[in-house]
């Protein structure tokens, strides 16, 4: 492979990089954006193409930081494509991004992204602030138009510390690129809907960071009650929800044994008011 | 209408290259050398913030001496491939061979065909894992590509500094603290001062880490290795 070697290096982005001089890596490549240019109407494929689909992420701010969680179930039509797959991503250190929509366009947005910003990282010196990567993410949405007219919808839900504001904070996304802020919490997916009321009961400002966690597994499993397209936690198989948290020390894993805990008391709760 | 001038080939190259060597060896030195958990790269740098030295990949860092402009546009060039190759392939793919045969190739290229060749010296290193021995390429103005062990040296009087190194070298990898003395004194003695730990810019590629294994030591860091 030839060393990229241009006269000179002065946009940092792998992204716009990518776009330049190889197109056909994007998840966007050039042929998707002249296929649908081509198709007059809009929408036209989005029934018909059947690709997986990833439901329910949501994230939660609490004292110290911001908790991230999503389901583990990808559908295609009325069948689970995947009982397993990974909805919530690291990105870098202090900031992790879930997805819904068309799994594979999501998953490769994540990986670019990780890219994205460790490219500039690494050509710049130091970090893109909290507020530049929310907004960098917001371009690639933005730049994945072409394809939600095929039917391939990619929505993110963006956390980051903030290390200036010593604060968690949430993004959410609309398909034209819009970038919005939450102050408290937010869900998207087929089931958002069903985990944001159940966050809008109990969320209170300055919770614990063990008390976010545990309300976010709650909305998970409610949401997972009342959307089909949201998988709960598998007893039989010991599939679980998964979660992230970020705070001022960085990015961590919620361990599957602490979420599986959780889901143990959750449960015996629940089975407590049916009898 | 005049004729041109004729230049031999033999005498152009010479020209080019002895251009390229005065522009190098106004610098000051840049040292790499194995230790026992993978390497250190130690150089004289008064500014604080115009890096030398700095990181391509998880196991590759990339050292540059010579004109800052003109390895600052080398080591990009090389960040771009390295992401690139990762981002296509797997982050496991992405080797120091193959960047420093990129980078030999363009350095050649330009050597000649250019009117003005590059008065740059680097080096690109990565640490082996799993038993897998560390890699250290050193890359001339002319493309010219050295496989090295142990130890390289780019910049300045390189050749000095090397002898110091050779006789006082270790048989077996050092660790971290005996290493950076060793790179310390070797500069010393070639420059004949003695070095404020804020005029040295450290990093290291410690395999102990996870994932992204580059590191800057500061100078608070530096210091507090030397002292335990």
């Amino acid at each position: 492979m030839k060393l990229p070697f241009l006269p000179n290096h002065d946009d940092p982005s792998f992204f716009d990089f990518l776009t330049a001089h190889h197109p056909a890596l994007m998840p966007v490549g050039r042929s998707g954006f002249l296929q649908a240019q081509a198709t007059a109407e809009p929408m036209r494929g989005a029934g018909s193409m059947s690709v997986p689909h990833a439901t329910t992420v949501l994230a939660i701010k609490y004292q110290q930081g911001v908790v991230i969680a999503g389901d583990r179930r990808a559908t295609e039509g009325f069948q689970i494509a995947e009982r397993r797959i990974e909805k919530v991503f690291k990105i870098d250190e202090y900031s992790a991004m879930a997805i819904a929509g068309a799994a594979g366009p999501c998953i490769e947005m994540a990986k670019l992204f990780q890219v994205e910003l460790e490219h500039y990282e690494k050509l710049e010196g130091v970090q893109l602030s909290c507020e530049g990567k929310a907004n960098k993410l917001g371009q690639m949405v933005k730049a994945n138009l072409p394809m939600v007219f095929q039917g391939l919808v990619v929505m993110p839900l963006y956390v980051g510390y903030d290390l200036k504001r010593a604060e968690g904070r949430i993004f959410k996304y609309d398909l034209a690129g819009g970038r919005y802020e939450e102050s408290d919490y937010h869900a998207i997916g087929s089931g958002g809907k069903d985990a944001r009321n159940t966050m809008r009961e109990h969320f209170l400002k300055g919770l614990a960071e063990p008390d976010a966690l545990k309300l976010a597994l709650l909305a998970l499993y409610n949401a997972a009650d009342d959307d089909v397209g949201t998988g709960g936690p598998d007893l039989v198989r010991g599939i679980y929800p998964t979660a992230k948290i970020v705070d001022a020390t960085g990015i961590t894993d919620v361990s599957d044994q602490q979420i599986r805990g959780i889901y143990d008391g959750l449960i015996a709760t629940r089975r407590s008011k049916e009898n | 209408m005049p004729m041109p001038y004729y230049v031999s080939p033999e005498q152009m190259m010479q020209d080019k290259a002895e251009y390229a060597k005065k522009g190098i060896a106004k610098g000051r030195s840049i040292i790499a050398i194995e230790y026992v958990n993978g390497i250190l790269l130690v150089a004289e740098n008064p500014s604080a913030s115009l890096y030398k030295i700095s990181e391509i990949y998880d196991n590759i860092a990339f050292a540059g001496a010579g004109k800052y402009s003109e390895f600052e546009n080398l080591r990009k060039a090389g960040i771009r491939h390295a992401d690139l190759k990762g981002f296509m392939y797997s982050r496991e793919d992405v080797t120091a061979r193959s960047l420093a045969n990129g980078y030999s190739q363009s350095l050649g290229t330009i050597f000649s065909q250019e009117l003005k060749p590059l008065e740059v010296e680097i080096l690109v290193v990565q640490i082996g894992h799993n038993g897998q021995a560390n890699e250290m390429y050193r890359i001339s103005f002319d493309g010219s590509i050295i496989d090295e062990r142990t130890f390289a040296v780019i910049g300045g009087k390189s050749e000095a500094v090397q002898a110091v190194l050779k006789e006082k070298g270790f048989t077996q990898p050092p660790e971290l603290q005996a290493a950076l003395t060793l790179c310390i004194t070797a500069l010393e003695q070639i420059g004949n001062q003695k070095l404020s730990l804020e005029s040295l810019e450290v990093a290291v590629l410690d395999r102990t880490r996870d994932g992204r294994r580059f590191r800057r030591l500061s100078p608070t860091d530096t210091k507090q290795l030397l002292a335990t």
